[in-house]
């Protein structure tokens, strides 16, 4: 299964040690292509240092992990190719203008001029946002920055796009605009990697894991993690898993 | 790379009260300083110790008074008063003549006079030291013309607490390594902290360049930015105050850049132990700035410092910099004296650098 073309991102046996603490005990996990793959877990749970060994921000201690195709160990040039990353801080420049923050992520992977033009004004154009072009970064209100900083996260059309906690601080109705934004780009067949712990939003994913103590607890649809639990909402869900 | 440097520059010139600090600073700072330290001194006052009390003492001594630059504060009557008068502090000067200066000055054609200075402030010292050395020049000159047969005072001043004199015009190469300091190291741990606040720096991390790559980008418009300050710093010096620059210009220039280079790897050093820009700010501010210009000797002579703190300032970079470009402004020196502190300099960078390599890794791991 493992070897499966299908599948965009392959774990196994993942694990990281900090000393002797273990933040990720033996991770097993695949993502498909297009799919919205939600990880979940409690601070602490581990989840942020896996993400990170998937961007190649961190090493893993040992374990298989493909990303994209490639390997975390001999090919991590590639894979930064492949993924777009945003952070929970939203990571555009403030100072900066809309158009700048493209022109400048476009710069460093390598885009020409022309195509960051391109893919700017359709990037810009499905947001609706076009006529903000040139405003500065700072002067707009949080649901356009974190829809911005998605769009520059994905202007060099990786194949896999990494979400940190993307929606934190921001009002309901305001996520929800964010989750049509992930939904439109993975029906273009772009695979979602995202973290959360708004239970609502991890009802959203096509599956999901949920990391406790650094293992991965539970791994399935939303759906089916309901009904095998025999838990009404996601939050039972949880509750359910961290207690056990 | 391109795209980064271009952002960079965006970024700071985009933000008007840095750049007024950028630009700004370095010429109210040498304006401040030059000004201050140059100004001219009138009445200062002067005492008197003659053991000779003849009638070309009394000459001297009346040409000193009408000079403008000196008041006669009072005559003393033993040397053991000499260090009581510069206690009391109102006394800048002691001008002591010899017993046998009338006799020598007619008889032997040849006599001195010694001039004591209370270099505790050894700008006004030197310049007063100068000015009597003035007068008694052309003191000299009047009675040569009367007695017709060369004679000559030889004047051997006499710093007290200063030997050296060290700080004189010592604001050029004090004000360069303050502003490339704050340039160099404040301003780039400051926009390095903030890339690392905002959350941008994990997404260049993440992104195909190498943090190699990402540090050059950030820090090769403060090394122009720097540059083009150091230059005006220099040009003020040289035009406004006539500090003169005896030695290799490019010589000078490349010391300068090693300098910036030296203060990058430290602002680099300190933005990887800082997770916020206020951190980044007030570790520069006391890591770097009140060191720079409290122990490198730019505002007091090391001399004169504790021993304790003597040792603490040979940590200081920047003591080691003012010391090439005083060397090099005021003597002419090159390489052949310098290489010590050049090499000093570079172990420095070198030692930054590596600190900071091994500060990135440890957060990759």
């Amino acid at each position: 299964m493992i070897h499966d073309t299908q599948y965009i991102i392959e774990v196994e046996n993942l694990v990281k040690k900090f000393g002797s603490f273990v933040a990720n005990d033996n991770l097993t996990f695949s993502v498909k292509k297009g799919e919205i793959f939600g990880f979940l877990g409690a601070n602490g749970a581990g989840k942020t240092t896996a993400m990170k060994i998937l961007c190649g921000l961190s090493h893993p201690t040992s374990g298989k992990v493909k990303v994209a195709g490639y390997d975390i160990y001999t090919q991590k040039e590639k894979i930064k190719q492949s993924i777009g990353y945003m952070s929970q801080k939203f990571s555009l420049y403030e100072e900066l203008t809309v158009y700048e923050n493209f022109r400048f992520y476009g710069g460093i992977y390598g885009m020409t001029r022309l195509d960051i033009q391109e893919q700017t004004t359709q990037l810009l154009s499905r947001l609706g946002l076009s006529q903000y072009r040139n405003r500065i970064i700072n002067t707009l209100p949080l649901g356009w920055k974190q829809k911005l900083a998605f769009s520059v996260a994905v202007i060099h059309r990786p194949a896999i796009v990494f979400l940190d906690e993307p929606t934190g601080g921001v009002d309901p109705i305001t996520r929800r605009q964010f989750w049509d934004l992930i939904y439109d780009n993975a029906s273009r067949g772009l695979t979602v990697f995202v973290t959360t712990h708004y239970m609502d939003e991890a009802e959203y994913c096509n599956r999901l894991s949920i990391m406790v103590d650094g293992k991965i607890k539970a791994l399935d649809t939303p759906q089916g993690m309901k009904s095998g639990m025999g838990c009404a909402t996601m939050q039972d869900v949880f509750v359910a898993l961290a207690r056990n | 790379m391109k795209a980064f440097i271009k952002k960079e520059v965006y970024h700071i010139f985009r933000d008007y009260r840095s750049m007024l600090i950028l630009f700004g600073m370095p010429v109210v700072q040498v304006l401040i300083f030059g000004f201050a330290i140059t100004n001219e001194i009138k009445d200062a006052r002067l005492a008197v110790l003659d053991h000779s009390h003849d009638e070309m003492s009394q000459r001297l001594i009346s040409k000193i008074a009408s000079s403008g630059y000196f008041l006669i504060d009072r005559r003393l009557e033993s040397a053991n008063q000499i260090e009581q008068v510069f206690r009391e502090g109102k006394v800048k000067q002691v001008l002591v003549i010899p017993s046998s200066f009338g006799h020598d000055f007619t008889s032997q054609h040849q006599t001195s006079v010694q001039i004591i200075g209370d270099a505790s402030d050894p700008n006004t010292a030197n310049l007063l030291k100068n000015y009597t050395a003035a007068i008694l020049q052309s003191f000299q000159m009047e009675e040569l013309g009367k007695l017709a047969f060369p004679i000559e005072v030889k004047v051997e001043p006499l710093m007290f607490y200063n030997p050296e004199l060290s700080s004189v015009y010592l604001f050029v190469p004090g004000t360069i390594a303050v502003i490339l300091m704050l340039v160099s190291a404040m301003m780039t741990s400051i926009s390095i902290a903030r890339e690392k606040e905002m959350g941008t720096m994990e997404v260049l991390l993440v992104s195909p360049l190498k943090p190699f790559q990402i540090i050059v980008g950030k820090v090769v418009p403060y090394v122009v930015l720097s540059f083009v300050n150091a230059l005006m710093i220099l040009a003020l010096g040289a035009w406004v105050f006539e500090v003169p620059i005896l030695g290799n210009l490019a010589f000078l220039l490349a010391e300068v850049l090693l300098f910036i280079i030296m203060s990058l790897s430290l602002g680099i050093f300190i933005s990887t132990v800082s997770p916020t820009q206020q951190v980044a700010m007030l570790l520069s501010m006391f890591v770097l700035m009140l060191p720079t210009i409290l122990l490198s000797g730019f505002v007091f002579p090391i001399e004169n410092m504790p021993v304790v703190l003597q040792w603490f300032s040979h940590l200081m970079p920047s003591k080691w910099f003012i010391i090439i470009v005083r060397d090099v402004m005021l003597r002419g020196s090159g390489i052949a004296y310098l290489w010590k502190e050049t090499l000093i300099i570079v172990c420095m960078t070198v030692f930054f650098v590596f600190l900071s390599i091994r500060n990135f890794n440890i957060r990759l791991a």
